[in-house]
């Protein structure tokens, strides 16, 4: 049946996955696919991830201290991530810039460039006020350097460009670097939550669409943005400490040779303290986020509105097993018992924060595929029939490779940051 | 402001300025809201000079001026017509977009497939439509395959009047 | 204070709070506008004379350079079939492009429902297009400005300024826009503006052999179609989303949405 379609002469944007049965309104398609579940999956990351590291900054959570310096690096590494999706599913990506040039200002998506924008800068700052002592001591290094090759020539040029001039490592210039981070991670923890809210408001302002039409999605995506971001730092973070011991016993990496390298002990202990502080916060997020999901789910079956009887089949009926199984049972209940249950281990937290992902990701499916498989006319369905070997461009942007490009880009993003800004440096190079 | 604290700020000031000598060369001049408000009409207001000026493909509009249009070449087969029956479809339908006919194009092509008259004249039983005061046929059973125009005139389709 | 202008006081508040109300209430030009005898387009379809013949839908596609084989269309018929036995089957096949020559119903994924002849309760035949709303959604949420109402109430895009984010099609409850299938921008009916200035009906109207689609100024109190509208029973679709549609519907049915 796909194949058929594909082969059409004149293919719409849409056909290509869209499957129709019963009524569905001539010009109706799945035209937010597989690109518009990853953009709110990834703005959800970026969010999480830099509360998670203001409850360090701001709150002095001692406790979270590694692990908060890593958020923020990974979250800087995500956040060019949050607006590749919507670059790539856009039909004029080079137009893209319009958003800024011409806002308007009665639409969600027009705020999304100076929300985006804003917030960058503030990660930025706060990234530059961190690694600030950072900068200069590697730059004076550099500098004293006598036979400087053509890659250290480079990065004394970086280094000397990231210091903005600002050479001055007294104990008082760090001491304001210092309060000037908490100051900025204070205004960042609102801006992320609007960053993500808004995105929850795009999708619960569409009048036109029962599923979405809620005041309740702002908040739902606020909360299950929080669970996944703190998910994927507690399991990047154990990822990441796991290669280090690795490295640290065999002493295969440049720092492992440095005298003061932590011992594997020395990891394996910060780890599990930093891992059950994290998964704490973690629970809390989940239980508020499938607090608003299930009420959001009981008011509408109580109320029964026009739209329900379509809604009920799909919820009910048709997308069961992803919303039931895959979403809550796999995806919520189980993680959230594997990390409540007593005698938690950071192998259980570990396969537990994947579950949570996985759960968060389905909801945004489930959310954005779901509220598309209805039509306007209730009285039709659309099947949605992800694209797996590209035939074209289009199909490659919204398949399933366009999707694990845009999953893959932070890693790759957090593998050169973190050239600059490492994530793991020891005390005395930073506050 | 000493503080070293700020430059990132600088920094910012900056990029913004930069955006906005961008901004002032990429957007049209005549951007701006119309009588509906910013909120149903922040448009480039030459847009709308844009669509008035596409290019029409079907003629004159109206039966009357359509029939006094054609047939100031096509007077025969435009007095035929019965108001009653064929005469209330526009020329255009089945002779397709006259665009600047006669000079170009000097004949316009004329649909004489069976689907055009299929349109209307499938047996189509739906007694509390308007479909039910038009005759219609079984396609599979009535001639299948044939033209209609072969037996029908489609100017004046009445039998009696054929001969 | 001396009691004389105590009581010259209160005579002046009396006297100032006497004022009508009505005198002090500023003039708003946008309802002065409204009042003045513009051009405000307005469709209406009497589906009662609609026969499902589909010369609209295709002298549309003809007009505004949509692909004939795409399978999207700025304007289309939908077939209601009611049985006996209170089931109802909708459909439109390619948006009716070609008319209705079959009588099976369309199911979607390649079924066909063929109805039993004695069984068919009531069935008509609706078009459909853009409601070019007073307060349309899709201007609303487009994020560059790139669609837009203009004055004289036709809703229109800006292909050159469009970057495609598929905001407006979302906010549609009539999805009457789409991704034009060349241009990869967004498109939907336009009234046939480039012919409304040129003096002409719009393709659809000029097609339609039997009136069911009619166009008119609805500011001009002597207008065919606004009289109808003023005077007889006229139904819009979805009302409740409170969009203000602008096409009005004679011989709605309560499963039409």
């Amino acid at each position: 049946m796909v194949e058929q379609i594909v082969q059409h002469a004149m293919e719409v944007h849409g056909e290509a996955w869209t499957i129709k049965e019963l009524f569905v309104l001539p010009n109706e398609y799945i035209y937010w696919s597989i690109q518009i579940v990853m953009y709110p999956f990834m703005t959800g990351l970026v969010a999480g991830a830099f509360v998670l590291s203001s409850l360090y900054h701001v709150f002095g959570v001692e406790k979270l201290k590694e692990i908060a310096r890593f958020s923020l690096v990974f979250s800087f590494a995500l956040l060019p991530v949050a607006m590749m999706p919507l670059l790539l599913h856009l039909q004029q990506p080079f137009r893209g810039i319009n958003v800024m040039m011409t806002p308007h200002f009665t639409s969600a998506i027009a705020a999304f460039g100076f929300v985006f924008s804003t917030y960058g800068c503030i990660v930025a700052t706060e990234l530059w006020l961190v690694y600030r002592k950072h900068f200069v001591v590697t730059a004076l290094e550099l500098k004293a350097q006598k036979n400087r090759g053509m890659v250290d020539s480079l990065r004394l040029m970086i280094f000397t460009g990231l210091t903005l001039g600002a050479w001055d490592i007294s104990h008082e210039a760090i001491e304001k670097d210092h309060k000037a981070c908490k100051i900025m991670a204070a205004i960042g923890i609102p801006v992320a939550c609007f960053l993500h809210g808004y995105a929850g408001f795009i999708f619960g302002s569409v009048k036109a669409n029962a599923l979405w039409m809620t005041p309740l999605m702002p908040v739902i995506f606020i909360c299950s943005a929080v669970v996944s971001g703190v998910a994927l730092c507690i399991l990047c973070y154990v990822i990441v400490q796991e290669f280090r011991k690795i490295m640290a016993k065999r002493k295969i990496s440049r720092w492992a040779k440095d005298a003061d390298a932590p011992t594997v002990e020395e990891l394996e202990g910060a780890k599990h303290m930093e891992v059950m502080m994290a998964s704490n916060y973690l629970l809390y997020f989940m239980i508020a986020a499938l607090t608003l999901e299930i009420l959001d789910l009981i008011f509408r079956g109580y109320t029964q509105v026009k739209s329900w009887d379509i809604l009920r089949e799909v919820i009910m009926e048709r997308d069961f097993f992803k919303i039931f199984i895959l979403q809550y049972a796999i995806g919520n209940v189980l993680p959230f018992l594997m990390m409540a249950l007593p005698g938690r281990t950071v192998r259980r937290t570990t396969i537990a924060t994947v579950l949570v992902l996985f759960g968060v990701f389905m909801m945004r499916y489930n959310v954005v595929i779901g509220g598309q498989a209805f039509s306007l006319s209730f009285a039709g369905f659309m099947d949605y029939h992800l694209p797996i070997i590209p035939h074209n461009l289009e199909t490659y942007k919204e398949g399933l490779f366009g999707a694990l490009t845009v999953a893959a880009t932070p890693f790759v993003l957090f593998y050169f940051i973190n050239k600059f800004l490492p994530a793991f440096l020891k005390e005395e190079s930073t506050h | 402001m000493k503080s070293h604290v700020w430059r990132p700020l600088y920094v910012v000031i900056a990029f913004i300025v930069g955006i906005l000598v961008f901004r002032f060369f990429y957007v049209p001049n005549d951007f701006g809201s119309g009588k509906r408000g910013f909120m149903y009409s922040y448009h480039r207001k030459s847009n709308e000079a844009e669509w008035k000026k596409q290019p029409a493909k079907y003629g004159v509009t109206g039966k009357e001026r359509m029939h006094e249009y054609c047939s100031a070449c096509h007077s025969a087969v435009v007095k035929v017509r019965n108001e009653k029956y064929h005469g209330v479809i526009p020329c255009e339908d089945c002779h397709g977009p006259a665009l600047n006919h006669p000079e170009a194009p000097e004949k316009l092509g004329i649909d004489r497939s069976r689907e055009l008259c299929l349109r209307c004249h499938t047996s189509l039983p739906y007694t509390t439509s308007e479909r039910k005061r038009i005759p219609g046929i079984d396609p599979k059973t009535h001639n299948a395959g044939e033209q209609c125009v072969l037996c029908h005139n489609p100017h004046n389709p009445r039998l009696e009047d054929m001969k | 204070m001396e009691r004389r202008d105590f009581l010259k006081k209160c005579v002046m508040v009396v006297v100032g709070a006497s004022v009508p109300l009505s005198a002090l209430t500023f003039v708003d030009p946008k309802k002065v506008l409204a009042a003045n005898p513009d051009i405000q387009w307005a469709f209406l379809v009497d589906t009662n004379k609609c026969v499902g013949c589909g010369f609209c839908v295709k002298a549309c596609k003809v007009e505004n350079d949509i692909p004939l084989d795409a399978n999207v269309t700025r304007t289309w018929v939908e077939r209601y079939v009611y049985t006996k036995d209170d089931r109802r089957y909708v459909d439109s096949p390619k948006g009716a492009l070609n008319g209705y020559t079959e009588s099976r119903i369309d199911l979607g994924k390649g079924e066909f429902k063929e109805i039993d002849p004695k069984n068919v309760g009531k069935a008509f035949f609706v078009p459909k297009l853009c409601n070019h709303c007073s307060t349309p959604p899709c201007t609303q949420v487009c994020p560059v400005g790139a669609t837009y109402k203009t004055d004289d109430g036709v809703v229109l895009v800006d292909r050159s300024w469009c970057i495609g984010c598929g905001y407006c099609i979302m906010a549609c409850p009539y999805a009457a826009r789409f991704f034009h299938p060349v241009l990869h921008v967004a498109d939907k009916c336009t009234f046939c503006y480039h012919r409304l200035s040129k003096g002409l009906d719009s393709a659809c109207v000029n097609a339609c052999p039997f009136g069911a689609r009619r166009m008119g100024n609805i500011h001009d109190i002597n207008d065919p179609i606004t009289q109808i509208i003023m005077n007889e029973r006229v139904g819009v679709l979805k009302d409740e989303f409170g969009t203000k549609p602008q096409a009005f519907y004679i011989g709605l049915a309560q499963e039409v949405r």
